[in-house]
């Protein structure tokens, strides 16, 4: 069965200042969207409103998952459906053990316990496609990470938890040549399973990736959507695009 | 909204006891004379119990540490005597005194894991006993009371040596009114394999606990020390005022392990000092999750070459509680080593202090020091803080510090749930990874216990 996101006229605010406003998307697995647009123009917070961050206000418009109803959903019960949301800048978690963090994760995502040997392998498959080293099983998360090791982990944990929807949030940026490379092949493979919101400022990602539909955000609104036809215009002209 | 709790109100209970003896609140120097008298105590113990009240009327409540000017010393009682009988089978203890100790898991444990146990009961020791193998071979593990009775030689040779009853303001009024505690002797180049354990119990309200615990481990001698403290919870405030004193003869090991768990309206104002001769290594692993006020940093005299300190503090506050706890080394001698971690979570409100004093005088030559701090905090209301005194005047010291504070804020939570991780599971993830060295330095039963104390609990408050 066909499944998928579906964002319908959403309206965003943090405290008093409104973020988004009437933002409908749809992604379907087997699709790739990109959002692009400067910023402050609300890419994040569209993100954060998927994850369920209490701290963005929904107040209009609906984000359902196969017909469920998100936004009644705590962010890990979000996740148990199959939805990951990668962070732009994730933060350290200090004394946890990141093999554990792992496991714990894998284990609440399947709703399955499994023992460190077995766990191991199949981080060992996923550390060496991403290219991390395996001593990082045996470092705190994200604790005195370099900015391309952080992203790198992210890229692990989408592999890891093989997600029904990822909204992959910058998760380009700092990225050497190899792990690029990376991160296409992840989302190519991935693709028949997976439908992917990639949030991004360069068109290096999509050298690689073929994109499903092309959309601009600006001030809140999604104010066009297209093919790759939009990113040359924006490449060449910036933002400045009606 | 989500509530945070450290889940220790499960010792939260409660025996209606006829006390044999009970002093009305307040403190003079009858109240002293009164307790000396009722134990029966040689004309020594009692002089040095009144010299120790003059030291304490002469001394001003310590003004360094926040929250002690709410403690009113009239309003506490200084003795209560439960049971007028120490016994040394649990059948005998009396049976509300024992519920509460089967309550705690004590008799269970002493089963399967433990050399010796001493369970003392607001003023008084009620339970004591040792395993036959560790009497024959010279252990001695006896209430503090008792040994000024039964071994007074050893007892007036070392008593007040290691901490003077002129020492603080909450020494004193310890050497005054001091009762119950633990006596250890062990014997030359004796080992003991499995740890003795003591456990404290508040059980009256407006009770002063002033155990005074001794121990003195001979050449060569090994010992594992564990004290465990749980009280009812009064809206009326307790005091606990604990003097421990250790030695640790040449070559000597001392492992001293606390759990405290006091309720939080207890004042915890505790010194605890060790002296460590030739070679000799202590280590204390020291802590504090309950009480509403603690000040306690275990100390390590390292007074001859070779000797060695190992001390490991962790403190959790939660709201109303504040943990200022710490650690001291002092190297008065070459080649001495000492290593100071802590390790402190503040959460709703809670506030952890750090107050640590490593000394290395100029002549103390190819000495080191390690300090560690970590602070972890859950939220803005909550405060940490960090004194590290270092007072280094020998040039070949080898002296490292390294202080972090962590915080486990909103962001930390939402990555964790963010890959389907719920919210305490993470929290708790957090907690015993950041306690985590803590833990493994435990003998496996006190593991599991600490493990079940400081899971969080997470209320979900219609908000």
């Amino acid at each position: 069965m066909e499944s998928g996101v579906d964002i319908e006229k959403l309206s965003v605010r943090i405290k008093e200042k409104v973020l988004l406003r009437g933002v409908s998307l749809h992604v379907k697995t087997g699709e790739t969207h990109i959002l692009m647009g400067p910023n402050g123009s609300g890419k994040t917070t569209l993100a954060r409103a998927i994850l369920g961050d209490k701290r963005y206000t929904v107040t209009d418009g609906k984000i359902e998952f196969n017909g469920a109803d998100l936004l009644k959903l705590k962010p890990h019960e979000r996740a148990r459906l199959g939805i990951f949301v990668s962070f732009q800048e994730p933060v350290a978690l200090q004394g946890v053990n990141t093999l554990s963090f792992l496991k714990t994760a894998y284990e609440s995502v399947n709703s399955t316990k499994i023992t460190t040997s077995e766990f191991k392998k199949i981080v060992g498959k996923y550390l060496e496609k991403v290219g991390l080293p395996e001593s990082i099983n045996e470092r705190h998360v994200n604790e005195g990470f370099s900015g391309g090791e952080k992203k790198k982990f992210e890229l692990l944990q989408l592999l890891l938890l093989k997600p029904k929807v990822a909204i992959l949030d910058e998760i380009d940026t700092g990225l050497d040549l190899d792990a690029m490379k990376a991160l296409s092949s992840t989302v190519n493979e991935m693709l028949p399973e997976t439908g992917f919101l990639i949030i991004t400022h360069s068109d290096r990602i999509l050298k690689h990736i073929k994109p499903t539909l092309v959309n601009v955000m600006k001030d809140g609104s999604i104010i066009r959507s297209g093919g790759m036809e939009l990113v040359e215009e924006i490449e060449k002209g910036g933002y400045k695009i009606d | 909204m989500e509530k945070l709790e450290i889940q220790a109100d499960r010792y939260d209970f409660k025996e209606d006891i006829d006390y044999k003896v009970r002093f009305p609140n307040g403190l003079s120097e009858r109240v002293i004379k009164n307790l000396s008298d009722i134990k029966g105590e040689p004309n020594w113990m009692k002089e040095f119990r009144l010299n120790a009240y003059k030291f304490f009327s002469r001394r001003p409540m310590p003004n360094w540490i926040d929250g002690l000017d709410k403690l009113n010393l009239n309003d506490i009682s200084y003795f209560a005597l439960a049971s007028d009988k120490k016994s040394t089978s649990w059948e005998d203890v009396p049976k509300k005194i024992k519920d509460t100790y089967d309550k705690l898991g004590i008799p269970e444990a002493e089963k399967r894991a433990l050399g010796g146990v001493e369970a003392m009961f607001d003023s008084t020791v009620v339970y004591n006993n040792v395993r036959e193998e560790l009497k024959k071979e010279g252990i001695i593990f006896c209430d503090t009371d008792s040994a000024v009775k039964d071994y007074p030689e050893l007892v007036k040779k070392y008593f007040g040596k290691v901490v003077s009853p002129n020492d603080n303001k909450f020494a004193a009024l310890n050497s005054a009114l001091w009762s119950g505690g633990s006596f250890i002797y062990v014997p030359k180049g004796v080992k003991v394999k499995l740890p003795l354990q003591a456990y404290f119990r508040i059980n009256a309200a407006n009770m002063g606990q002033f155990e005074r615990t001794l121990i003195i481990a001979d050449e060569g001698a090994d010992v594992t020390y564990v004290e465990g403290c749980s009280a009812t919870t009064y809206s009326k405030e307790s005091l606990h005022a604990a003097v421990v004193e250790i030695i640790a003869m040449k070559g000597a090991h001392v492992k001293y392990i606390t759990i405290q768990n006091w309720s939080s309206d207890v004042y915890n104002l505790v010194t605890k000092r060790a002296f460590a001769y030739e070679n000799a290594y202590v280590e204390w692993i020291d802590a504090n999750i309950g009480a509403k006020l603690t000040a306690k940093y275990p100390s390590v005299y390292m007074l001859e070459p070779g000797a060695k300190a190992n001390i490991l503090s962790i403190a959790f506050a939660d709201k109303g509680q504040h943990q200022d706890a710490g650690a001291k080394a002092i190297h008065l001698a070459p080649a001495t080593s000492s290593v100071i971690r802590s390790k402190s979570i503040c959460l709703n409100g809670g506030r952890t202090t750090y107050r640590g004093l490593v000394k290395i005088p100029r002549g103390s030559k190819d000495s080191n020091t390690s300090v560690t701090c970590d602070a972890l905090i859950f939220d803005d209301d909550s405060r940490t803080d960090t004194y590290p005194y270092m007072e280094i005047s020998e040039e070949s010291a080898d002296v490292s510090h390294e202080a972090s504070v962590g915080k486990i804020g909103e962001d930390q939570r939402l990555y964790m749930e963010s890959r389907g991780i719920p919210e305490n599971e993470g929290i708790n993830m957090v907690v015993l990874g950041f306690v985590g060295e803590f833990i493994k330095e435990l003998p496996m039963e006190f593991a599991l216990e600490f493990n079940r104390l400081i899971k969080i609990n997470m209320e979900n408050a219609v908000g």
